[in-house]
């Protein structure tokens, strides 16, 4: 196994992690801000990629099909906050995850019922295009490296947000204690409208960015919800922090124990069994680094200790 | 009690059947919603299609959607035994549903066609003389690929596949037939749609050739991330993710692929044409393997119908084995095992003004049976 190989494969990591940080924030926010646990959040990544689907297939122009996919899924965020949501505030886990299990089922089938029931084609624009060769010798596709840098400039720019600004004050303040910035004259029913529209579109803009090199399908956003899940465990329900180093260990642990594992097994199993027991073991791996974070801190890397 | 529920079950079956006793009834579960519906979608308007061309207006044919679950579709055939009294079933699309289904089906001496999955083991010992696969046994279209590699002169191929049976079995096929090195095997996670660290691993393996079995959604990631690559090398695959669905979705990064496959619209008979045609007319879109596979199932129910009457077991079973209709595929038999005896073709993938499509550059496999044949005896 060279060094050019073992680079290229924490570069995928990378990616893949700061993906994932673009659905957990959304995520991480809605539940520490709200108490709220919204599967829907996988559907607001879905609609974000079929927005942009449609919009590239109309226009031709990437950045266009970027911004309407973070506008749909937005303005689908806020229609779900103010419709459904609202009325669940008050209620136990159990009622919300079951209206919002409701909630997957409608967007996934109302998708179906507009755009048919075949994949959609969303495809990188050219200048993003291709491979470029990076120092070393590593060839790596060009498209993936600015997906990483806009992940990071993503997260530079939640971690202002939250700590530089009033809202962010605010969205702190209520993941502490609701009651009394409401008390204090915070109008916290617009300031729930608003997280849920943030990470709505934070969900929606990861969707464009992926449904780019993957298939724009209905149910896509469901794998990537339970990964997310995953993330804001390991970080901390409520933490951007947490959600951002849960998602790049979740990345490269997923990536590299998918590659190297199967490696490891070599040293002392025949290869054809070695790859599938590997691979098999590879696919636990982002379990098992969650369940041994839960067993060392139980409230995650980053979350609010009891 | 058993004699009451007998009485009972009687009765309300005479009441059940307003029609008359000679209609047909057909039970079709297949996957209609969710991630794989075109599949099942396909292989429904398919066979609807036949049905209608047909004169016959004594088949009644109940669709249910399994929504891909295995527990559904369980759920769903019991009920349609029991309360529809369907004569034949039909329609189920992924292995792991037929593999939960059929033993059943036929065990309470109902007819299954399948018109897509064909898992092994109901290929081999666990075959069942009212069970027939009018499409293909899981492993052809793997070993066609391996056939094909082979002649093309391929020498250390990569081959990945997702880690669930229908993979292990694809790179079991496609192994059966390609004689070269393996540069890789890698198994991927089921339903993984990034292959960054595939690709990487494949970019280098130095193999001459990439082999690869990812159905559905799996195959679009897979094959726009490895044209973005720049690996460039040559790539083979079952129809699976070539099909006249999914092609629209990869766009230029399919062009020129070969991929294997039992069907193609350009296969140059009367009845290949007029589906075609009629197809596209009927429902505005290019037919896929799996619509010609629906179609060929209805046809063949129709052709056994014209004999006999399923409650005939032992006549109607007879005249499905004959398999006496005209299929899309041109020839058409059932080896011992009623799964398809059949050319498989080689095809790649082509533009035909915007549409992309496959077109046949060669046969792959003649007259190709499957390799479990042997271990069946009903």
């Amino acid at each position: 196994m060279s060094t050019i190989l073992i680079i290229e494969q924490v570069l995928n990591g990378l990616q893949s992690g700061i993906m994932l940080f673009l659905m957990a924030a959304g995520l991480t926010l809605i539940f520490g801000v709200m108490g709220l646990i919204n599967l829907a959040h996988g559907s607001l990544y879905m609609i974000g990629a079929f927005a942009a689907a449609a919009v590239a297939g109309f226009t031709g122009s990437f950045v266009l099909a970027l911004i309407a996919a973070m506008v749909a899924a937005a303005i689908a965020g806020v229609l779900v906050e103010m419709l459904v949501m609202r009325r669940l505030y008050a209620t136990d886990h159990l009622d919300q995850v079951l209206a919002t299990f409701a909630l997957i089922l409608i967007f996934s089938e109302g998708t179906r019922w507009i755009f048919g029931s075949f994949p959609l084609f969303l495809d990188i624009p050219d200048y993003l295009s291709g491979p470029v060769n990076l120092p070393g010798g590593i060839q790596y596709p060009f498209y993936r490296l600015v997906l990483i840098c806009v992940g990071l400039l993503v997260a530079a720019g939640l971690g202002l947000l939250i700590t530089r600004t009033r809202i962010g004050i605010q969205i702190r303040a209520g993941e502490n204690d609701r009651e009394m910035i409401a008390a204090l004259g915070v109008d916290i029913s617009k300031l729930y409208t608003l997280v849920f529209a943030l990470g709505a579109a934070l969900a929606g803009l990861a969707g464009a960015l992926v449904g780019a090199i993957q298939s724009v399908q209905v149910g896509m956003g469901e794998p990537v919800l339970i990964l997310a899940f995953v993330v804001i465990v390991i970080g901390g329900i409520g933490s951007i922090k947490g959600a951002l180093i849960g998602a790049l260990l979740v990345g490269l642990t997923d990536t590299l124990g998918g590659v190297f594992l199967p490696q490891l097994f070599k040293l002392f199993m025949d290869p054809s069994a070695a790859q599938s027991s590997g691979s098999a073991l590879a696919s636990m791996a982002i379990y098992i680094l969650m369940g041994a974070v839960l067993i060392w801190r139980p409230t995650g890397l980053f979350g609010a200790r009891p | 009690m058993k004699l009451k529920s007998l009485i009972l079950s009687t009765a309300l079956a005479a009441l059940a059947s307003g029609a008359s006793a000679d209609d047909i009834k057909v039970g079709m579960i297949t996957t209609l919603s969710g991630g794989g519906a075109g599949l099942g979608i396909d292989v429904r308007d398919g066979f609807m299609l036949a049905i209608s061309q047909s004169d016959r207006t004594d088949i009644e044919v109940v669709i249910e959607d399994d929504l891909r679950k295995p527990d559904v579709a369980v759920q769903l055939a019991d009920k349609m035994i029991q309360s529809e009294k369907v004569d034949v079933m039909t329609g189920i699309i992924w292995s792991n549903l037929a593999m939960a289904v059929i033993p059943s089906v036929t065990a309470q001496g109902k007819f299954y066609l399948s018109p897509n999955a064909g898992p092994s083991a109901l290929a081999g010992k666990g075959c069942h003389k009212n069970y027939f696969n009018v499409a293909w046994q899981n492993d052809n279209l793997h070993e066609a690929a391996g056939a094909y590699a082979k002649g093309a002169g391929y020498q250390n191929s990569f081959i990945l596949a997702p880690n669930y049976p229908a993979g292990q079995d694809a790179l079991t096929g496609y192994k059966r037939m390609y004689d070269g090195e393996l540069a890789g095997e890698i198994f991927t996670k089921l339903g993984q749609t990034d292959y960054a660290a595939e690709i990487a691993q494949i970019r280098a393996s130095g193999a001459d050739s990439v082999y690869f079995f990812l159905p559905g959604g799996m195959g679009i990631s897979f094959l726009k991330q490895y044209a973005d690559s720049g690996v460039g090398l040559p790539v083979v695959g079952p129809a699976f993710s070539f099909d006249q669905g999914i092609l629209q979705a990869v766009g230029d990064a399919a062009l020129g692929v070969v991929n294997t496959s039992q069907w193609n619209k350009d296969i140059d008979n009367a009845t290949n044409a007029a589906f075609v045609e009629t197809f596209q007319a009927e429902y505005g879109r290019l037919p896929s393997l799996y619509a010609s596979q629906g179609f060929d199932t209805a046809n063949l129910l129709i052709s056994a119908l014209e004999t006999a009457h399923p409650d005939d077991a032992d006549a109607f079973r007879a005249a499905l084995e004959a398999a006496n209709f005209d299929s899309t595929r041109g020839d058409f038999a059932f080896g011992p095992n009623h799964h398809p005896i059949q050319d498989i073709y080689a095809r790649e993938v082509i533009k035909e003004g915007d549409i992309y499509t496959n077109k046949i550059i060669g046969v792959a496999l003649e007259n190709h049976s499957d390799a479990y044949a042997v271990d069946c005896s009903f």
